[in-house]
């Protein structure tokens, strides 16, 4: 196994005091809410779609640090872009988290997001990573629950039992 | 030796050699991180010692067959050893006969057999099932997928801020209608040590029957079902040293031939013909299809491994452990106990302030620590102390002061990363 001290590197401990774009919006047109029940992580992700660009995007909720640094990383990646562009780092990111893809020698656009590529190695936090991902999707696709452990979650895959 | 274990005397004394029996656990040598193993998990399950392992191996190598079937020797040898494993549970918890000793795949079946087998014939609409906030979910969900079935009602024992059951709430929930109480005898989450016994003699006296889930207490203490007078006792076997796949239904025999059969199937049977069956007598009543017998056999063994050390020993052991974990633990700055029980088995369950603990469980794996983190099974004691989960550090009597040093070093390890 990995050293966890490689997830739990400065910037996703940053993240994890400081979130970006933590709170509600005033005026949502997606939302959705997120929740593992495995853990009790628990989120809500709200944005607001103009056209196709996501012009406002916040997230708030109870998680652990990677949960938390997961979700506000990925609020601060996909503000400003377009659904199509969101889309492609939620697939993106999940390949990543759940060793489908190897970041090191694979192309891709997630900057700074592969501080997640160790979680890989620890199949019981993978879900903790990836549930703000599932969540947007489904704000995206306006879902207006899903459980990393439902079968209507629109990203249910096999990715361990964690 | 830290300062504050010398002040911590263990009262168990130099006849409790933690040395030589952590010997006796193949698994205790690993270094899974690079680190001694600290296995601080053990109310999730515990390891299991050699002597064990090796009963198992004896048993499948020149032992095995089916049981209670054919004439040949092996099914013999394997019905007496499968029986003589009854007995030794028998007398590990003090039943009055081998035949109120049921095996079941674990405490969840167990209760699950008195929900089908008990529940389904006696308890009706408007009847009521007194439950424990301390439950673990396995004595809480049967019971309401019978009262959902049938109309009966759930009521809930309080408790404290330390994570005790208030017993004059508990008295004031009886009434006519009351038809069962189910309680934890040792809260998995906390480690709460309830009164059951004073709790049985209550509803005795009222003629309510009382089911103890016992997965947690019969690994860390002498339990005498006669002396509780409980109707019913149930047990896991992996949380007693034992293999998965086993545990204990106790009932008092003239409840459990009251009793429907849970499951159908051979050996539960004497005659059957299109037209009518004939059920067993009890033990067998209970036991359908081919039970784990290698792992009743290898319960037999655990059990006759912990009466060899003894469970007094054992306890005071523990105690000794519990005693020094939770003043490690209370006075670093920013932990907080949760469950903090006059009365208390060696379990720990704790918050660190600004990590969750998912993260804490995480980091300290690292260090070689395992311990269990998230809502134990227990999401109503969570919600009872409005926490989403806890770290639990949960012991054994192979466990040792340095350990507990080991968690205490671990978790200032998690606030360092953190702070």
């Amino acid at each position: 196994m990995a050293d966890p001290k490689s997830l739990y590197q400065e910037v996703i401990l940053d993240h994890n005091r400081k979130p970006r774009n933590y709170g509600a919006l005033a005026q949502a047109s997606h939302k959705a809410e997120g929740h593992n029940p495995l853990c009790g992580d628990h989120l809500s992700v709200a944005l607001n779609l103009e056209g196709e660009n996501i012009a406002a995007i916040a997230f708030q909720g109870e998680s652990c640090a990677i949960c938390k640094a997961s979700a506000s990383m990925m609020t601060a990646s996909v503000k400003g872009k377009t659904r199509q562009d969101a889309e492609t780092l939620i697939q993106e990111f999940r390949d990543m988290a759940t060793g489908q893809i190897d970041v090191g020698r694979q192309a891709h656009h997630l900057g700074r997001l592969t501080v997640f590529s160790g979680v890989h190695d620890l199949p019981t936090r993978v879900k903790c990573a990836i549930l703000p991902w599932h969540t947007l999707h489904a704000a995206l696709h306006s879902v207006a629950d899903i459980s990393t452990e439902s079968e209507n979650d629109p990203m249910h895959a096999p990715i361990g039992d964690a | 030796m830290s300062a504050s274990q010398n002040a911590l005397k263990p009262r168990s004394g130099l006849a409790f050699d933690v040395e030589r029996i952590r010997a006796d656990f193949p698994i205790l040598k690993l270094r899974p991180e690079g680190k001694p193993l600290v296995y601080l998990d053990n109310a999730a399950s515990s390891q299991m010692p050699q002597q064990v392992i090796d009963r198992l191996v004896r048993y499948q190598t020149s032992q095995h067959a089916n049981i209670h079937r054919a004439v040949h020797t092996l099914s013999e040898i394997a019905t007496a050893e499968y029986e003589e494993a009854r007995r030794k549970l028998a007398r590990f918890i003090n039943a009055r006969e081998e035949r109120e000793v049921i095996f079941t795949s674990g405490t969840t079946e167990a209760i699950n057999l008195v929900m089908h087998g008990f529940g389904r014939k006696f308890i009706g609409a408007g009847d009521e099932i007194i439950l424990t906030t301390l439950e673990h979910h396995s004595n809480i969900v049967p019971w309401q997928m019978l009262a959902e079935e049938t109309g009966a009602r759930i009521r809930v024992v309080p408790i404290n801020d330390a994570g005790e059951l208030l017993l004059d709430e508990f008295e004031k929930l009886f009434n006519e209608r009351t038809s069962l109480v189910g309680v934890t005898q040792v809260s998995n989450a906390l480690g709460s040590v309830n009164p059951v016994k004073q709790m049985i003699a209550f509803a005795r006296a009222r003629g309510v029957p009382v089911l103890v889930d016992g997965a947690q207490a019969a690994p860390h203490m002498k339990v005498d079902v006669q002396d509780l007078d409980c109707d019913f006792y149930a047990f896991s076997g992996h949380k007693l040293c034992g293999p998965t796949g086993i545990g204990v239904l106790y009932g008092k025999a003239a409840l459990l031939e009251l009793m429907r059969p849970f499951k159908g199937g051979g050996d539960m049977i004497l005659s059957v013909t299109f037209e009518k069956t004939t059920y067993n007598v009890i033990p067998q009543k209970f036991e359908a299809g081919t039970p784990p017998i290698a792992a009743a056999i290898g319960l037999g063994a655990a059990v006759d491994y912990l009466s060899a050390i003894g469970m007094g020993a054992i306890a005071a052991h523990e105690r000794d452990l519990l005693d020094y974990a939770t003043v490690q633990l209370q006075r670093m700055p920013g932990v907080r106990i949760i469950g903090t029980a006059a009365n208390k088995a060696a379990v720990v369950s704790f918050t660190l302030d600004g990590v969750h603990p998912h993260d804490v469980g995480t980091l300290l794996n690292q260090d070689g620590v395992a311990v269990r983190t998230g809502h134990h099974c227990a999401q109503p004691v969570m919600q009872r102390f409005k926490v989403p989960a806890t770290s639990r550090a949960s012991f054994a009597f192979y466990n040792t002061m340095a350990e507990v040093d080991a968690l205490a070093a671990g978790i200032r390890n998690v606030q360092k990363v953190f702070c």
